[in-house]
């Protein structure tokens, strides 16, 4: 087993992940309208999707944007939103470990939910190619910028983005994503401990700790419920 | 402690979010050639995935008005039935900008 990357690679991941990028252009305009919405420049709104390239936690950030941005509660969010990312990459650490040490974080920068899923499937069938990471990569980021400035044009021409019902992209977006995933008791309890804990966390605790105290929540929950599906090895 | 909301601030905040996004992508990978990720720190990172977008999206529907309410209830119906984001999403807008226009 190796891996190695090359440009025809890198290639054919773009040209694979191209039917795939055009939804996340839409995504994209999503995010760009929310953004100039909660009062980020055109610039900013860039920036943001050229630098994090992540939508949900840039989602979420919006929902922290104000006079004051609670620095905490951003990294918080942003950790907890992105840290299946280390699974992610925990995954196809066999594969990857095989490249230059350069190549190798470089890749990781480029690695989003669908281009990871093809690289996964592309290692599992003993492909040696990691282009589809880097090339599925750079087609949904450069989709990602497009949908982001189309946004910010479009959202920039709206003054009554309420009317319209803008200001709710971003919980709907959350809220899509979080019910397009797997439902079951074992994310379900997570949930609504989380629920429970964020809500507690607005009423007696500072300001927007509640993502912080709702992520943990979730997280010690998921840990206490019994692992389901797979037989018990020895004593945990 | 927090930034301004000054251009500088912003983009302040931004280098953050990237940095804490980018030590993300890497991690598991650098992790992965020290320890291996255990199952029960498998399970913490999944069961806080949803966990920290369940504690965004609960004051939206606590405290929003009926109109951003309404919008995740059609988000969730459709998204249920359908399975599909955008249209998901866009049932939510519509919902909320025919709530406001009676």
């Amino acid at each position: 087993m190796s891996a190695r990357l090359d440009w025809p690679g890198t290639l054919k991941g773009l040209k694979r992940m191209a039917p795939l990028s055009l939804f996340v252009i839409a995504f994209g305009l999503a995010f760009g309208v929310a953004a100039i919405q909660r009062g980020l420049s055109g610039l900013e709104t860039l920036l943001m999707s050229g630098m994090v390239f992540a939508g949900a936690s840039q989602f979420a950030a919006l929902e922290l944007w104000g006079p004051q941005i609670p620095l905490i509660a951003l990294i918080a969010s942003t950790f907890a939103i992105n840290a299946r990312h280390l699974l992610m990459g925990a995954a196809l650490y066999p594969w990857l470990r095989h490249l230059p040490v350069r190549q190798r974080y470089a890749s990781l920068a480029l690695m989003s939910d669908s281009n990871w899923a093809m690289a996964a499937a592309d290692y599992r069938r003993g492909e040696t190619n990691v282009g589809m990471l880097v090339g599925g990569g750079i087609a949904l980021w450069l989709a990602w910028m497009l949908g982001t400035l189309l946004g910010v044009v479009f959202g920039s021409g709206i003054s009554e983005p309420e009317r319209f019902g803008l200001d709710v992209i971003m919980g709907c977006f959350l809220l899509a994503m979080l019910v397009g995933g797997k439902l079951d008791l074992g994310v379900l309890v997570p949930w609504a401990a989380a629920a429970l804990a964020a809500l507690a966390a607005l009423a007696w605790l500072p300001e927007n700790s509640h993502v912080i105290v709702g992520a943990l929540a979730g997280g010690i929950a998921g840990l206490l419920i019994p692992p389901r599906s797979k037989p018990k090895e020895g004593s945990p | 402690m927090s930034l301004p909301l000054t251009p500088l601030g912003a983009i302040l905040a931004i280098l953050i979010m990237s940095l804490v996004t980018y030590l993300t992508r890497s991690g598991g990978v650098l992790v992965m050639s020290r320890v291996p990720i255990g199952p029960r720190v498998e399970r913490f990172i999944n069961a806080m995935a949803g966990s920290v977008l369940v504690a965004v999206i609960t004051p939206m529907a606590v405290y929003g008005d009926w109109g951003a309410r309404l919008a995740l209830v059609a988000t969730f119906v459709v998204m249920l039935a359908s399975r599909k984001p955008l249209l998901a999403i866009a049932a939510g807008i519509a919902t909320a900008a025919g709530w406001r226009l009676i």
